[in-house]
């Protein structure tokens, strides 16, 4: 079967303004929304208009994490995703853990492509898919504007510093999204009610035969440099004469 | 002790100055011994720019003809040949590096730590999370390799050396795969400073409301000698190139001069501009966040304010 793995990763939401605890032992997450990582959505989407030009069969989204992830897994499920997997840990995972956790799926589930999104915006880390690609000894095309399947090559437009880069790519490959792929479905209440019935398994990580494992230890959390207090000038002269001021123009 | 190998970032001919900031990120390291690779269809100019960086011990080249283009698949299982017998393995976090590191890290089993901004021992460095908002202090076990990306809005590039160091061709046994193929790359060529190193940017939001407005802003620019820059509402509603878009996911600058037209500053834009030395907003809505962190301020109307800017300069000068 012709089959688009998609991970889908639980983050605070993107709106939300994140505090660093006075402690600096973490950041503030009680209490604050949870949502689908943006990119992750994206990544969805793009899976989805896939199989619905009739060049995939299925979609199966992958979430990694606590038990919690499965209410981003059914929000996945609604917007429409055929299966769910929810590899349930408490441990920390770090994106070489998240590649190896997705290598094993893949080798079981057998993807044609497997799309996950560009970074995840709470570690800000961008190396998941790349780890996965080198894990599982396939293509990857990062930071994807545009993805043309053709047979069993895949032409993708990558945003790069330079402008847009074209690749051409063998089957089954890694994409990861960037923004401007696609603007993501909005899920319909008849499709949340649809979703509950959908299949959702859960696995443990060592099942798969992977061990999460915490390399990088987090010592120390800080806000960023305040920026000191600036001023408020009443027009152009005004502003030009301060720019002046300061040697800038 | 630490040896560090930089992998340069550069179109054929001449190098990034990135990777020049990616020296001075692995000079913080005491005692770093520092090599730079140099992958390349002919890398002979590039690696003479390389040995020539204050620091650098060595430059190993490796020349295939499929590396006229930087591919991370063609590249990494090479690079990570090199790496062994070093304990660091450093490249930019501009999307080249990006793309490459972490396709690196994971053959060398390598726990990856992306955007450092301060390498603070061998083990230690300090990097942005959660856009910017907080900064996260991580330690690595010192028998671990460590691969990481460099920030590079963080780092100053280094000066030149007075003595180059030696250049060495290395000849990688491993593969270069030909699953990934290169089309084309459709670069907007222009005469104006590159956006990523340029000293003044002017840059513009959805309050531009076309792609013809934004020529008072290029004109403006030409004037100061700036980049031009945008915010991803601009570049999503087409006013805007893709690879102008300044923020989070877009390019992080760090100007001696930022000028925002008509942006809001949400919190993913102004992840992009927080080293900038001075931020100027011009906005219509007092209320705009762009100006809690503006060290200039100015409420009013664009379409008005440019062109007087612009005139203004153009009397000084
Ligand atoms: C995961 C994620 C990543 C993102 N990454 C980025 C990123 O990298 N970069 C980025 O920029 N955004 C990014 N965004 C989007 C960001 O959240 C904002 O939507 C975007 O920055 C808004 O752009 P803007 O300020 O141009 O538009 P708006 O927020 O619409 O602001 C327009 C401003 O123009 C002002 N204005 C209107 N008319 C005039 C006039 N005539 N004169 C003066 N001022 C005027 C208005 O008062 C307003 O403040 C990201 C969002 C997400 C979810
Ligand atoms: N715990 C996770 N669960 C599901 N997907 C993940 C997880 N961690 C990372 N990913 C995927 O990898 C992408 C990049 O994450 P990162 O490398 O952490 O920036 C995310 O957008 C997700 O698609």
């Amino acid at each position: 079967m012709k089959r688009i793995l998609v991970s889908i990763k639980r983050v605070v939401d993107y709106n939300v303004r994140i505090r660093v605890k006075p402690d600096g032992s973490g950041v503030i997450t009680d209490g604050v929304k949870m949502s689908i990582n943006p990119f992750d959505e994206i990544a969805l989407e793009e899976a989805l208009r896939i199989k619905e030009k009739g060049l995939a069969e299925e979609v199966v989204a992958v979430s990694i994490g606590p038990a919690d992830c499965q209410q981003q897994l059914r929000t996945a499920l609604a917007m429409g995703a055929d299966r769910a997997i929810h590899v349930q840990t408490d441990a920390i995972i770090e994106p070489l853990t998240a590649a190896q956790v997705l290598k094993a799926l893949a080798d079981r589930e057998q993807p044609m492509l497997a799309i996950l999104g560009k970074q995840a915006i709470d570690d800000d880390c961008s190396q998941t898919g790349q780890m996965l690609a080198a894990l599982w000894q396939r293509p990857q095309a990062t930071f994807a504007s545009k993805v043309e399947v053709d047979g069993d090559k895949v032409r993708v437009t990558r945003e790069v510093d330079a402008g847009l880069e074209t690749l051409e790519v063998d089957l089954p490959a890694v994409i990861t999204t960037d923004l401007r792929l696609n603007e993501p479905r909005y899920v319909k209440l008849p499709d949340i009610m649809k979703a509950k019935k959908k299949p959702l398994d859960t696995v443990d990580p060592a099942t798969l035969g992977v061990t999460p494992v915490e390399v990088v230890k987090a010592v120390h959390f800080e806000p960023p440099a305040a920026r000191s207090k600036g001023i408020m000038v009443k027009d152009a002269q005004e502003l030009v004469a301060a720019l002046r001021s300061k040697g800038l123009v | 002790m630490a040896k560090v190998l930089i992998v340069a970032e550069h179109d054929g001919n001449k190098l990034n100055p990135a990777t020049a900031k990616c020296v001075a990120c692995a000079s913080q390291i005491a005692g770093a011994e520092i090599s730079i690779a140099v992958f390349a269809a002919d890398p002979t100019a590039v690696a003479a720019q390389a040995a020539a960086l204050q620091g650098v011990a060595r430059v190993h080249t490796v020349t295939h003809a499929l590396h006229a283009q930087p591919l991370a698949a063609t590249i990494a299982p090479q690079l990570a040949e090199l790496a062994a017998g070093h304990s660091h393995v450093f490249g930019p976090s501009t999307t080249f590096g990006k793309d490459l590191m972490p396709r690196v890290a994971a053959l060398l089993s390598a726990p990856q730590i992306s955007d450092v901004m301060a390498a603070e021992s061998a083990t230690r460095f300090k990097r942005p999370i959660y856009a910017g908002n907080a900064i996260i202090t991580v330690e690595v076990p010192a028998d671990r390799q460590i691969v990481a990306t460099v920030r590079v809005a963080s780092y100053q590039p280094v000066a030149t050396q007075a003595t180059a160091a030696p250049i060495v061709a290395a000849n990688p046994a491993a593969a270069v795969p030909t699953h990934t193929r290169f089309v084309s790359v459709t670069a907007a060529r222009s005469d104006r400073p590159d956006l990523q190193t340029a000293a003044k940017v002017v840059s513009g939001g959805r309050a531009l409301g076309s792609a013809e407005s934004f020529q008072i802003l290029y004109s403006l620019a030409d004037k100061l000698g700036a980049a031009v820059g945008a915010s991803r509402a601009a570049v999503d509603a087409g006013y805007a190139a893709n690879d102008m878009q300044v923020g989070q996911t877009g390019k992080i600058i760090a100007p001696e001069l930022y000028l925002a037209f008509g942006i809001s500053g949400a919190i993913q834009h102004l992840t992009g501009i927080k080293d900038a030395r001075t931020i100027v907003a011009i906005n219509k809505d007092a209320e705009a966040p762009i100006f809690e962190v503006a060290d200039i301020g100015l409420v009013g109307d664009l379409f008005q304010i440019v062109p007087e800017i612009e005139k203004l300069i153009a009397q000084s000068n």
